[in-house]
């Protein structure tokens, strides 16, 4: 039962918190992982007992049924118990803080805790007051990781490789988690990265961060290997951001006829849902044969199981008693 | 009688232009005598000694140390009356004095705000262990709208008016304050921030995009600064622009002082230490309005300290209860306190580089704010109140604990140069 | 030889080693001719190595396939360690259900390995039998697991640790007795 000293590794850290903190090592390890556990998810019996007696919480102070089911399905998947703690049922509404929250969560002894919060940095406040592995499942508009890396298995199953590989992330970049989560993941596996969106919804100095900037749909779109489409959410028109959905849709949705003209001819589409269909992408565009949306949706599964595998998950038994 | 004998100081005092090595007596309230360390008084001063033993006194044996006098906060705000467990006037002035302050300006958006003559009054017979100057409100309940009594209010003791925390959106009612104080001969105080422009939380930029928090633009601050430098050279009025953080703001300030324009500004000892990275730690201790800007704007503020463009160091100490400051950063309000690390972060970012001497750091701690606001303080010398700090001007040190009753201070851990060491107010003695 | 091995005695050359496989081969083959049919299932990583050569020495002589398993999400000690020991694939491409099925493992020892293998083994079908072949059974078991074909039974001390070392992983070819 003693495995070589080469056979293990894991993730140098105790919560995963974005893209941006991870070396490139720990990406391809996740994935590598991650595609392993794809296997399990075809059995008949489709769980493992790796967490038995282990407990994740669920902490989403912002509704999510996509990626609080993907989480929750990975979790069972590996025996893992889980709790549930939806916004409207926690204290929040009752004036606690979210560090007496982390108080409370690190009180009942939990191994995991998943936190989707509106605020950026609210996944570091849990991670750092509580011996539990935190999982960032979106904080504000900061970051996604795990939607990153299930792009990114996607992608190295579609493509079997990063490097050269070009794509552009189209919508409103401003706004979306999975875009900087993307953008730090597919630079960091040498992707090159371009955004397009209108001026408004692309925020100050993101160049820095190593992407070509766009406004232009056609001729951001030229010569690229994926499409990446983000939602665009209508409150952003009644912000001033752009004038019309209308208007949105003539500029930037992702059209068979856009793609015909001006994509190369083996482009694929991703999207991390849900589509505003008709909005951002064209309905046959997102059923087609150039969309991976419906794989990356089984991805979600696997990367996140391989990231409760891979993150040290505490003790379990809070502070004082464990060590970390 | 007490009497305390300050020996071997180097007295630095931009008030009287001394730099110099003197001992310093002083006798209850007021200094008694400033005596020359030359040589053949350094004899008189050994007999002057011996006579002196027989009575009761204390010496404090100051080599190496600097005697400075009190400093003057002119941006300070005091809580009292209204959230008296982040802040008292008492326990605010006793963070003053351990910062080595003999004097705060204290700003007018307590609650109730101060735009009423029953406010000011409290606040002038509230307890205190040193003085305080209250800032009265430009508009009722600060809201932008109608000017308050202004008249009243400088006639129960305050020094200006500024509706800080809240910008005066109005451009019409900025130029009737700017107008109408012009008999009083007070400046008006500006925090300069278009609202239309500021909803984020920090500044806005590379570090603001990756964190994924909404920015502040640093046109917010100069579109206002630009528009109060107009209105002040159309009404001929006195402008004082507060916590000046970008370098656009520190330009235009630059220009219209060239003009002529009678504008003044203050620069935080935040602004002009630390940036906007500091943010990526998430710690709210590094959320203020205005928000911690670029390294250019970081740059252009001590450029702008060094050729007196900016006219002054001001705190901008806003005590935060912990309860609060513990939030998300969207969610924590905008505010650290400064009055007990301002001095050292002076010493430690522009005298101990070589920018500056420290008589010119203490122009912009005392001899500035104190014409701006036309106060009656006149540094060391026979005969005035002995108001005066004695500083360790090499002594590195770590801020840790604050006398102030909030502890929301972007300095804790970092190293500082310079302590005050002693506090003197009208003769008082603190050893800190 | 890596540093961590300097104090290794080798006790088995790769000629030995060969020898003792083929013989291993010929038992599994006479105890199966009769049925016909035989699934051959390797735990990672050398314990599938060796089932892959076994099924090539098989050949043609009886109707095999090739699956290999990893156990590692099933191990009984994870909860003690806190680095991750990689997840490898379990790659069985046929139905187990109602076959004869043949677990080879490179060392027996406490038999906590084959304990994993099995439970694994229950969540992916329902095989008609298990049997189990090892190269190198070094006894002192922890749990009631018994091989069926052993290529070599050794004492060894408790303290010391029997590696099989395979071209294919380790660029040598021999079974070391390593001291902990």
């Amino acid at each position: 039962m003693c495995p070589d000293s080469s056979e293990i590794k894991g993730l140098k850290r105790k919560d995963l918190l974005g893209i941006l903190e991870l070396e490139r090592e720990e990406i391809e390890l996740i994935l590598s992982t991650a595609v392993s556990f794809k296997e399990i998810l075809e059995r008949p019996i489709k769980v493992v007992p790796y967490l038995r007696g282990k407990t994740v919480a669920f902490l989403f102070f912002e509704p999510s049924t996509r990626t609080l089911n993907s989480f929750s399905l990975a979790a069972r998947r590996l025996s893992c118990d889980s709790v549930s703690v939806s916004a409207s049922s926690s204290s929040v509404l009752k004036g606690e803080t979210l560090l007496d929250t982390a108080k409370n969560l690190e009180a009942m002894k939990l191994n995991f805790v998943v936190v989707r919060h509106s605020s950026p940095g609210a996944s570091h406040i849990l991670a750092k007051n509580l011996t539990s592995s935190v999982v960032n499942a979106g904080d504000g508009c900061r970051e996604h990781p795990t939607q990153a890396l299930l792009d990114l298995l996607t992608i190295k199953e579609h493509f079997g490789k990063f490097d050269e590989l070009k794509v552009v992330i189209v919508g409103d970049i401003e706004h979306s988690r999975v875009a900087r989560s993307n953008i730090w993941g597919m630079t960091k596996l040498g992707m090159d990265v371009s955004i397009c969106g209108p001026p408004t919804l692309i925020p100050r100095d993101i160049d820095k961060m190593g992407v070509r900037v766009y406004y232009n749909l056609k001729e951001a779109i030229k010569g690229k290997d994926i499409i990446y489409v983000l939602r665009i959410q209508k409150e952003r028109q009644a912000a001033g951001l752009f004038p019309s959905t209308r208007e949105y849709i003539k500029l930037y949705s992702i059209t068979e006829e856009v793609l015909e003209k001006y994509a190369k001819k083996k482009v694929v589409i991703m999207h991390p849902g849900p589509v505003n269909r008709g909005v951002e992408l064209a309905p046959s565009v997102a059923d087609g044969m150039r969309s991976l949306i419906l794989p990356q949706v089984t991805n979600g599964v696997a990367v996140r199981m391989a990231c409760f595998y891979l993150l040290p998950g505490g003790t379990g038994e809070g502070r004082g008693m464990g060590q970390l | 009688m007490s009497k305390l004998i300050i020996k071997n100081a180097r007295v630095i005092d931009p008030f009287t232009d001394t730099d110099g090595a003197f001992d310093v007596l002083i006798e209850g309230e007021r200094v008694k005598e400033m005596r020359g360390r030359g040589k053949s008084e350094e004899r008189k001063g050994k007999r002057e000694k011996g006579r002196m033993k027989r009575k009761e006194r204390r010496v404090i044996n100051a080599r190496g140390l600097l005697v400075i006098p009190g400093l003057v906060d002119m941006h300070t705000h005091l809580r009292e009356p209204g959230r008296e467990d982040e802040e008292t006037i008492l326990s605010g002035t006793m963070s003053a004095l351990k910062g080595g302050y003999q004097a705060v300006v204290c700003m007018a958006n307590t609650e109730p705000p101060v735009d009423n003559l029953g406010i000011v009054k409290y606040i002038r017979e509230a307890e205190r262990v040193c003085d305080v100057y209250p800032v009265g409100a430009v508009t009722k309940g600060l809201k932008g709208v109608e000017l308050s009594e202004i008249g009243d209010l400088v006639n129960a003791g305050c020094v200006a008016v500024s509706d800080d925390g809240m910008p005066i959106m109005n451009s019409f009612i900025m130029r009737r304050a700017l107008e109408y104080c012009k008999q009083f001969g007070i400046p008006v105080i500006s925090h300069t921030e278009d609202l239309n422009l500021s909803s984020g939380v920090m500044n806005e930029g590379i570090v603001s995009t990756e964190l994924g928090l909404p920015g502040i633009p640093s046109c917010a601050e100069e579109a206002m600064v630009a528009r109060d430098i107009l209105l002040a050279r159309f009404t001929e009025s006195k402008l004082h622009i507060a916590h000046i953080s970008t370098k656009g703001s520190i330009e235009l300030v630059r220009r219209a002082k060239k003009e002529g324009v009678n504008v003044t500004c203050e620069a935080t000892p935040h602004h002009l230490s630390l940036t906007d990275e500091c943010v990526r730690s998430f710690n709210t201790n590094y959320k203020m309005n205005p928000p911690l800007r670029t390294e250019v704007d970081r740059k252009a503020v001590i450029e702008g300290l060094v050729d007196d463009t900016i006219d002054m160091i001001a705190t901008d100490h806003a005590p935060h209860a912990d309860f609060e400051k513990e939030l998300e950063f969207d969610r924590a309000p905008s505010g650290v306190i400064g009055l007990e690390t301002a001095l050292a972060c002076g010493i430690t970012y522009l005298v101990k580089p070589g920018l500056m001497d420290m008589k010119q750091l203490l122009r912009k701690f005392t001899v500035n704010p104190t014409r701006i606001l036309s106060l009656s303080i006149r540094g060391i010398s026979a005969g005035e109140y002995a108001n005066l700090a004695i500083v360790d001007p090499t002594c590195e040190w770590i801020p840790q604990k604050f006398l102030s009753k909030s502890k929301n201070s972007p300095f804790i851990g970092k190293k500082l140069y310079g302590k005050v060491l002693y506090t003197l107010y009208k003769g008082k003695l603190y050893e800190w | 030889m890596d540093k961590g091995y300097k104090n290794a005695r080798v006790l088995m050359s790769e000629d030995e080693m060969g020898k003792i496989l083929e013989k291993l081969t010929e038992e599994i083959y006479e105890k199966n001719k009769a049925e016909g049919r035989l699934l051959v299932v390797g735990i990672k990583r050398r314990g599938e190595i060796l089932a892959k050569r076994i099924v090539e020495l098989l050949g043609t002589k009886i109707d095999v396939a090739f699956g290999s398993l990893d156990i590692t999400l099933y191990r009984d000690d994870l909860t003690s360690i806190d680095k991750k020991p990689i997840v490898r694939k379990t790659e069985i491409p046929f139905n187990i259900d109602d076959r004869s099925l043949l677990l080879v493992d490179d060392v027996l020892f406490t038999g906590r390995t084959i304990r994993a293998a099995l439970t694994e083994l229950v969540d992916l079908g329902r095989p008609k039998r298990v049997e189990l072949a090892v190269f190198i059974d070094r006894g002192e078991r922890e749990l009631p697991i018994c091989p069926d074909f052993v290529g070599k039974s050794l004492e060894v001390d408790k303290s010391e640790m029997v590696e099989v070392r395979l071209h294919e992983i380790d660029e040598e070819e021999c079974v070391l007795i390593v001291p902990r």
